[in-house]
This record gives C-alpha cells, structure tokens and sequence, in this order.
C-alpha cells in the first residue's frame, strides 16, 4: 500500500479543526474561491473526472448526480443542495467524525455543490441526536456567514428527531418538508423534483466534504488514489465491535478487511477468533472469515456479493450467536420500518418472529427455508431500500451459517446457553411493546 | 423573555413562505419548553403554524425524540444497538434499571429520569454510548453507572 493520504480528515489528525482562521492557515476556503470563478459545469466536470461516488452507501457517482439538475434558466423554480447529515446506519460513525473535526470543510464543501448546480439555499439534515454536532457545525457557519464567505448563498441546518428512515433521500425531504418521514416512490429523482418540488441534489456528509479535496489536488490526482477507475479517493473506515483499536481510519479504497482489522484496528482480543463481520453496514450481507482479504472496493466487493456501503467494519468474534446477530439486526429494520409499504412493514414482523423461535428452538428446520422466503418476498419489492436492508443480513446469516441455526432447532435452543455477547440484549422495539401492554 | 409564540414565527423565516417544514423544529422548541408534546403543546404548536393539531400529531408520533407521554427531566439513552451489544451494552442498561430501579420506558417514581433503550447512536468506537440528557457519554462500563446516576441526582 503506497502511502495512504488523509483528504476529508487531513488537518485534524491530532485535534479538532474548528477555528475560522485555523482552517483557513490549513487552505480552507481557498478551493471555493476557485469554484466561484469557474463557470458552474466546469466545477460539476471537475466532480465527474474525479469518479467521486456517493459515500452515504448508494455509491452513486457525484459528478453525474450533479449534472441532472437542470440549470437555473431551464426552470422556473429555486434549486436546492440538501446535505444528508442524519448518519443513523448501524456502525457508522464517519459524518459525526467530520462534523466534530472538519465543520469548515463540510461547510466548504456546501458552498462548492452550491455553486455547481446554481443554487441559492442549502439544507444541512443533521440527525437529532447529533447535538454536540449540531452545535459545532451552527458555530462554524455562523462564523463563516460572519466573514462574509457564505456569500449569497444561505445555508440552514435542520434537525432530525429520530427516524433511521429519513437517512432515506427521499424520506429525508420529506421529513424536510415539515411531514413523516415515509419515502416517495420514485421517480420522479430528487434532482428534477425534490425538495418542494423543485430540483434538489443530495449528498451525504462525506461526499460533500470530498469535494473541497477534489478541486484541491486536481480530479486527476484524485482518481489516482484508491482503486481506479470506480473506487477513487478514500474512506473513513468505521472499525468497530471485537476489535483492538476501534475506531475511524479515513484510508484509500483497496485495502483489505484484514489489513483494517488486524494491522490497523490489532486485531481480535481475549484470544478469541473472528466469527464473522458485520461490512458497509447492518444493511448488507455479512462477511465470513475465508473473504477477509478482499479489498474494499466496490468492485472486488461486489464479486463477492458485498458492499462498500457506508465503510463500516464490525468484528463480531465467535463469542457471539449468529441468531442473536440477525435477530437483533431484524429488530433494528422492524422499528424502524416507516409502515408505508407492505412487504417491509410485515416482512421485517415476520423475520423477528422466526428468529425468536429459531433462537428459542421451537421451529424446525422448515423455518429456515420460510425465512429465506420471506427475504425474497422483501428483496427489490419495496419502495425504498429498507426492506432489503433488512432481508439481505438475515438471509446472509441463514445460508452462510446454517449450521448454526440448525443446531438451534437440534439443541431445543441456544447452544451458547446464555454465554453469546448478544444473548438477551434488549431491542427499543420491545420497550414500545411494553408501553402498549401497559396502556392495554 | 420571548414565548413559544414569537420563538416558532422566527423558526418558521428560515423556509419559505407556505411551507409546513417549521413544524419539526417547532415541536421541539414546544417540547424544551413544556417538557413533552401534551395535547395543548400541540395545540400551541397548531395555532403558531396555522395548522391542525392533529397534523402537529401525525408528525410528532412518526419521530422516537418527541415524546407524546411525560418524561423524567432526565433521559438516559442506552444504545443497544449490536455495536455497543458486542461489547456489553446489555451489562449497562442492566446497570442503569438497578440503580434506578425502572425498566427501559419508564420514568422514576419521582418524575427525575427516564430511562430508554435506543438504536444506534453512532458511537460504535467507544462503546458502550450513552446519552445522557442528549450528551453522549463514551466508552460507559456498567462500574460507571452509580456515579452518573449520583450525578444526575444532585443536579437536580
């Protein structure tokens, strides 16, 4: 591995980088003011050469995304930037990073997309639990509207109040529009009718604060890191669960899952051995020993039937009942399905009360096959992507470890026997169910 | 001091004119200020947006923060999440429901602290995260829970 570069962390390795005038001793600003005297395509061509994708867990290439908003002569309407600030993915841990470390950058980076797509007003959809990022942002753009950089471009951060669903895009806008959360059906795409119907580009926190990196080092420098040419730039790794030294690791695109778990993170502690790993997410199809040495990148990855998702790497170590895993997983999509559509709402009820009767012993081994096929009656059937957030874990967990389940259903349950780390861990879905009890 | 009133008319100049996106913000000014979303907070949240009540409540009950029952003047969040779970959130929230003397969703007899369970709070490299009244608190080992607690207690 060439020496790994930090971009979107670079200048706050060692503390936060808070300060108007440290950011600015550090370059800030300085690729804004490049932006502003480049005609607006030519900044959304620079995003394009880059091969810059979408690190929210879409992948989706910014540059084009940014080329579908249509320009300002061509519409009636205002055109929004929206930042996707409301990180809620179980394990990721990267956008909290950013906005503590790098509030400037981001902001930067707002005013950067602002000006390629010709837009006057951008929304910062930062998650409710997120206050001490709230509050660090705020102090950041108020500082920057102070010295005057913000221009005429206004920039508001509104705030969540929990709903793992308005991480969705188009949740998101809605959630923005003052209304639940619950996803349109598309298309139309955000970019032609988005936020109050108006063309809208949507980016998550780290793109974004990509983008100051992109202008700063040349598209084609940028390209040049990573794997080329779909796997540019770098990541901030969120290494966490049963590992040495857990943490955020922004390194290039490529570097293997063992080489972050156990160069960078020191591996699994208490002697115990990797069982399996939780990769890009609690959304996606967990990764089992034998694939550690894939790069992370989204091709290789994809060969592979995983995804790069939102760099997340959970060490899950053979303390842990796989049951309990996709159990807890499938409780986690259940809460927070948005109800609107019917293989989601009902499909995520039914994936808990199987996985409670596995890991009870009670079902048989029929079950198992009647729990990949309710997966497949969720997968690609839903309007958003959470009901195949929640199927493609558990149906990863059934078919690589079936093993395991079918010793549930041998051993009339659990044959960790009350010793697995997951054992009885409670779910926010069973306090709810408790409430109505109480009300009944 | 300005009241609820004024305080959601200057929330709402911050999105255009004619759109309902001020109602989040404004629950949660209605909720800082009357400590949970009664029906007359929602009433109060109503008349400043020139909107039904009963709006003001399909939006408030589709988000976990607005709380539509009185809470404690303390929230302790515990993640449950299987981050934290992999290094022992259970032990911690186990902890908290003894000093406390509640189970997850409920409130202190004395109206001080509720107590929850929640999603993950994107904390995972220092588990176990707990929020306390929305501040996180990292790396919390169940040994840590008599002290916070005590905390909470004397701050009254």
């Amino acid at each position: 591995m060439p020496d790994s570069p930090v971009l979107v962390l670079a200048g706050a390795e060692e503390a936060p980088l808070l300060e108007l005038d440290a950011y600015r001793a550090a370059g800030g600003y300085l690729q804004l003011e490049r932006a502003r005297a480049m005609p607006p395509p030519e900044v959304t061509q620079e995003l394009i050469d880059s091969n810059l994708r979408g690190r929210g867990g879409a992948f989706f290439p910014t540059g084009r995304k940014a080329s579908f908003i249509p320009s300002p002569d061509k519409v009636a309407k205002p055109i929004y930037v929206t930042v996707n600030a409301d990180e809620s993915e179980p394990g990721t841990f990267k956008d909290r990073e950013i906005m503590l470390r790098v509030p400037h950058r981001l902001i930067e980076g707002c005013l950067i997309a602002a000006h390629a797509v010709q837009s006057k007003q951008v929304y910062i959809y930062v998650r409710g639990e997120y206050l001490a990022e709230y509050e660090t942002v705020q102090a950041a753009l108020d500082e920057a509207r102070e010295a005057g950089i913000l221009a005429d471009v206004e920039i508001v951060i509104h705030r969540g109040a929990g709903a793992y669903i308005c991480g969705e895009e188009t949740g998101l806008l809605e959630s923005l529009e003052g209304n639940r959360g619950q996803p349109r059906s598309k298309p139309p795409f955000p970019a032609i009718a988005g936020l109050y119907a108006s063309p809208t580009l949507i980016n998550n926190v780290e793109t974004i604060t990509t983008m100051p990196k992109v202008l700063e080092l040349g598209p084609k420098e940028f390209a040049e890191i990573g794997v080329p040419p779909d796997s540019t730039g770098t990541r901030i790794f969120c290494l966490s669960g049963n590992v040495r030294r857990p943490g955020p690791y922004e390194l290039p695109h490529g570097i293997t899952a063992r080489h972050l778990i156990e160069d960078v993170g020191g591996g699994v502690p208490d002697e115990r051995s990797l069982k399996a790993v939780m990769m890009g997410g609690s959304s996606f199809p967990v990764m089992t020993p034998d694939d550690l040495d894939t790069p992370l990148d989204a091709n290789s990855l994809g060969q592979k039937g995983y995804f790069i998702g939102s760099g997340v790497v959970t060490v899950i170590d053979d303390r842990t009942c796989i049951v309990q895993f996709a159990l807890r997983v499938a409780q986690f999509y259940m809460h927070e399905s948005c109800g609107k559509c019917t293989p989601c709402r009902v499909g995520t009820r039914w994936l808990v009360q199987l996985l409670r009767a596995v890991e009870a012993g009670t079902a048989a081994e029929r079950d198992l096959d009647l729990l990949l096929d309710v997966c497949d009656r969720i997968i690609g059937k839903c309007l958003c992507v959470l009901g195949d957030s929640a199927a493609m874990p558990v149906a990863s967990c059934v078919t690589k470890f079936r093993g395991e389940f079918r010793e549930h259903l041998e051993h009339g349950g659990c044959p960790f026997g009350g010793d697995s780390q997951l054992d009885g861990l409670f779910a926010p879905s069973d306090q709810h169910v408790r409430g109505r009890e109480a009300l009944a | 001091m300005t009241g609820l009133y004024d305080e959601i008319q200057e929330v709402r100049r911050r999105y255009p004119p004619g759109t309902r996106s001020a109602v989040m913000p404004a629950l949660r000014l209605a909720q800082e200020r009357r400590g949970w979303l009664s029906r007359e907070a929602l009433e109060e949240v109503a008349d400043a947006l020139e909107l039904t009540p009963a709006y003001c409540y399909s939006v408030a009950s589709f988000y976990d923060m607005f709380h539509l029952e009185p809470v404690g003047r303390h929230t302790v969040e515990v993640c449950t999440n299987v981050c934290c779970g992999l290094v022992n959130a259970q032990a911690v929230l186990d902890a908290f429901e003894r000093e406390l003397g509640i189970e997850p969703g409920e409130t202190t007899a004395d109206g001080e602290v509720t107590l929850r369970a929640v999603e993950c709070l994107g904390g995972c490299s220092t588990p176990t995260i707990v929020a306390i009244d929305h501040r996180y608190r990292q790396s919390v080992t169940p040994d840590d829970v008599p002290a916070i607690v005590e905390g909470l207690r004397d701050a009254g």
